[in-house]
């Protein structure tokens, strides 16, 4: 410090400097962020899954967005209610002053066009909106939605609605979303026209996406002004590029890296529940099965569904495969979601004697069938699999692993080729409807895309869709209940764990694990 | 004992053979022979010698998962020579019946690129003109590109092609088929060469002459003096060939997860390098070191021992 007093010029130079450092830290703030996987499109309404989700939240903003501790919170709604006059009619005032990245601005004309363009039959979000009929804009930020009956809870399907500039989607012709498992393109899916905080700089998909802060944003800009978005497939690939310095944030972190994470310098892991729950499912419908090597359908017999819950060891699962970090249970739901109960989570030991026993009364050589796994979604899902594999052979199923990209997994669940088959299933809205609506109620009308099962029970069906317009809520949470029985009793899932995030950032980074795996990098700070 | 005789006689011509006093006078060629032979014989004999069947689920148990060599497990209090994987399989085990698929597709696939290209570079070089034009063009294009985007593309086209049952138990065919294809090109070109001598040669001429068919030429005459060559080039094709395999299915377009090759066993321990269980990755690794390596030197020493300048 003394030879800096020295000389008044010199240290002034010096100081500006660091004044110039400082303020170029501050103007530009990379996060280089990778995960396991890449969103599969940018299409706001084409595609419901996780990652996809993720990074479009970045780019485009909802209505209403779920907070670290579940609640809803504004987003470029600012207020919402059920009409006074009307329990059909969900009144929406909007934010006022947002503009797109193009410089256009919102108004409830984007709300109405984006709420008809996620209502289309090519959109992977249709049965969130099932109860709508109509919406109307009153005024610019007036929007009032027409359901087909009262709709208390329909603002929780609002969390992962993206709205898209409908001037914007009219120039570019992608008035409809892309059918994704069609294998269609459209402008829309490498382009994006979003009013959130960051906007696409540049698309390489699989390799590299690049966001920079939007300038305009209605809020604070956040310190984050960059966004390095790289997915990396392969585990330990992804822990050395955090561990070398190529990477800020790992999302994924595998399992078995947590512990030596956690004990090296420089490196912090955040751990916390995910609103997720893992199971298998099979199809108990069709007469016979395409990749099994009977003359009926194995899984139609409720004891071969019995003597496959019965093989299942959760608890080896949890300990060798996940090395502790998951909540192993048999409720298809996560206790984060309205219609969790104690006694749906709770199973027993595995009894392979009885199990084998089920099984060799029906078919006393056993039988074969091909078990679908994705390898780059779920936290070892090959590996659980795999495992599931081995506990199955020895109750006399044969189940040939078949291994793949999420991006050919999930159109077999969704075109119905595949009879057996691993899949994992997140609930923004925190209530069990979502669940039903999906997994659960016949294939139709935008219901039950990823009812793989092929299970159908008009009797459900019609509980099912009741409970959108339900206002008791007593009432509908007894509904609940009665429809996980009937569901647990046909043994439509069967369910392995919960899934437990975490995080793994360099010290200095701060981002909390959201429980739907959806963190924000607009809400990441740095300490100095 | 009058059948002993011959035998022995037999023995001795190979014993007193160039070949053979090259092969005793070069230790690199003795303990190449020794080590590839070994792996070969444990991968051959693997159903007697592994302690368990890795590629039998129902014998596993997923308590035994990351087992550390020679230690007790934690849970079921079981020991393992080389530890197990992150599935409960004792990895010597797995090693043994992994180099097995390893070595059967390695071999497999150079039968047919030698059956293949041997073919065709006896017609081309016999006929020359426009056959020899086509088919060498072939080769050229093919040679532009490197062999594993080759057989990788064979790959995703038989995928397509083959239903989606049967694609588990064809993996191993289509994998054959993949490197066989993409590495025909080099006997090909070796062949078409020694052919283009040999027909120019006395004995062929005379062959002609006499009015030997053409085949018959190809097959008795030119044949058998253009294999010296080509069996150089398919003992170290071998090794790339068991190097190819396991590049593919580390790349998870190889055999079945539930049967890992080496390259499998490679990819699943690469996973946990980080984690502490270098043993899943090292023993796999070895092998595949061990055999490629020696399979190379064979081919080395063979091409030294065949070659009459060298002499």
């Amino acid at each position: 410090m003394t030879s800096l007093m020295k000389s008044a010029p010199r240290r002034m130079m010096v100081s500006a400097l660091a004044l110039s450092l400082f303020a170029g830290a501050a103007q530009a703030e990379t996060l280089r962020w990778a995960r396991v996987a890449d969103a599969l499109t940018l299409d706001p309404h084409s595609q419901n899954e996780g990652p996809t989700s993720t990074l479009l939240h970045h780019i485009y903003e909802t209505l209403v967005r779920r907070d670290i501790d579940g609640s809803l919170k504004p987003r470029l709604a600012t207020e919402w209610a059920i009409h006074a006059d009307d329990p059909t009619i969900w009144v929406l005032k909007l934010r006022e002053g947002v503009t797109f990245h193009d410089g256009s601005a919102f108004t409830a004309e984007d709300v109405v066009f984006s709420l008809d363009r996620v209502r289309h039959e090519s959109s992977g979000f249709r049965a969130l909106h099932s109860a709508v009929t109509g919406a109307t804009a009153i005024d610019d930020y007036t929007v009032h939605i027409q359901m087909a009956g009262p709709s208390p809870l329909y603002v929780q399907n609002l969390t992962n609605f993206f709205i898209m500039d409908s001037g914007w989607a009219a120039a570019n012709d992608v008035l409809v979303p892309q059918n994704f498992a069609a294998g269609e393109e459209n402008f829309a899916v490498r382009n994006t026209n979003g009013t959130g905080s960051y906007k696409l700089v540049s698309r390489d998909p699989e390799v590299r996406t690049v966001l920079a802060a939007f300038d305009g944003h209605w809020a604070q800009t956040p310190p984050v002004t960059e966004i390095i978005y790289t997915p990396i497939a392969e585990a330990a690939t992804r822990v050395a590029a955090l561990l070398s310095g190529e990477v800020d944030v790992v999302q994924d972190v595998p399992v078995q890296d947590i512990a030596r994470l956690q004990q090296t310098d420089g490196i912090t892991v955040a751990t916390g529940p995910e609103n997720r729950n893992i199971f298998f499912s099979y199809d108990q419908v069709s007469p016979k099965l395409a990749s099994a090597n009977v003359e009926d359908n194995p899984f139609s017999h409720p004891e071969i569904r019995e003597a496959m819950a019965l093989a299942l060891d959760r608890d080896a699962i949890q300990q060798v495969v996940m090395r502790g970090q998951s909540q192993p249970s048999a409720a298809p739901l996560p206790p984060f979601v309205n219609g969790w109960r104690e006694d749906l989570n709770a199973y027993g030991a595995p009894d392979y004697d009885r199990a084998n026993a089920l099984v060799r009364g029906i078919y006393p050589d056993g039988f074969s069938v091909d078990l679908h796994c994705p390898n780059d979604r779920y936290l070892n899902d090959e590996a659980i699999c795999q495992a599931f594999v081995g506990m199955l052979g020895r109750i006399g199923i044969t189940a040939n692993l078949i291994s793949q990209s999420r991006s050919l997994h999930f159109p077999l669940i969704e075109r119905w080729e595949t009879d057996f088959y691993l899949l994992g299933w997140g609930v923004p809205t925190f209530d069990s409807a979502y669940v039903f609506n999906f997994l659960v109620h016949t294939r139709e009308e935008g219901y039950g895309s990823f009812n793989g099962a092929r299970y159908a029970n008009a009797e459900l069906d019609a509980q099912i869709e009741s409970l959108a317009t339900m206002t008791d809520l007593e009432a509908r949470n007894a509904l609940i209940a009665q429809i996980w029985d009937k569901v647990m009793e046909d043994r439509v899932f069967l369910n392995v764990h919960n899934q437990l995030l975490a995080y793994a950032v360099r010290d200095g980074i701060n981002l909390p694990v959201h429980p739907e795996n959806q963190p924000s990098m607009a809400d990441v700070t740095f300490n100095n | 004992m009058a059948d002993t005789k011959p035998q022995r006689r037999v023995f001795f011509r190979i014993w007193d053979s160039d070949v053979a006093a090259s092969f005793r006078r070069s230790p690199v060629a003795i303990v190449s022979g020794v080590v590839a032979l070994v792996i070969v014989l444990a991968a051959l004999l693997a159903p007697w010698i592994a302690p368990t069947n890795p590629y039998d689920p129902s014998s596993l148990n997923l308590m035994d998962g990351f087992t550390p060599p020679m230690e007790p497990n934690a849970f079921t209090g079981n020991t393992y020579l080389m530890g197990t994987d992150n599935q409960g399989r004792d990895v010597f085990s797995t090693i043994l019946y992994g180099a097995r698929i390893s070595l059967f597709v390695g071999v497999s696939a150079v039968l047919l690129a030698m059956a293949l290209g041997i073919s065709a570079g006896l017609v081309a070089g016999y006929r020359g003109g426009w056959v020899d034009a086509v088919l060498m063009r072939v080769a050229d294009v093919q040679l532009s590109f490197p062999s594993i985007l080759i057989a990788l593309l064979i790959f995703g086209v038989a995928r397509g092609i083959i239903p989606p049952t049967q694609r588990e138990a064809m993996a191993i065919w289509v994998l054959i088929v993949a490197i066989g294809l993409s590495d025909w090109v080099q006997f090909a070109r070796v062949v078409r060469g020694a052919t283009m001598v040999e027909k120019g040669k006395e004995y062929v001429q005379a062959a002609r002459v006499i009015g030997v068919s053409p085949l018959r030429i190809l097959i008795r005459h030119i044949l058998p003096n253009v294999m010296g060559p080509v069996l150089v080039i398919a003992t170290i094709s071998v090794a790339l060939a068991i190097i190819a395999e396991a590049t593919l299915s580390f790349l998870g377009v190889g055999v079945p997860p539930t049967q890992p090759s080496l390259g499998t066993l490679i990819r699943i321990g690469q996973q946990f390098l980080f984690s502490g269980e270098w043993w899943i990755l090292l023993f796999p690794a070895l092998t595949l070191l061990a055999l490629a390596l020696s399979v190379n030197m064979l081919g080395d020493w063979l091409r030294d021992a065949l070659n009459p300048r060298l002499r």
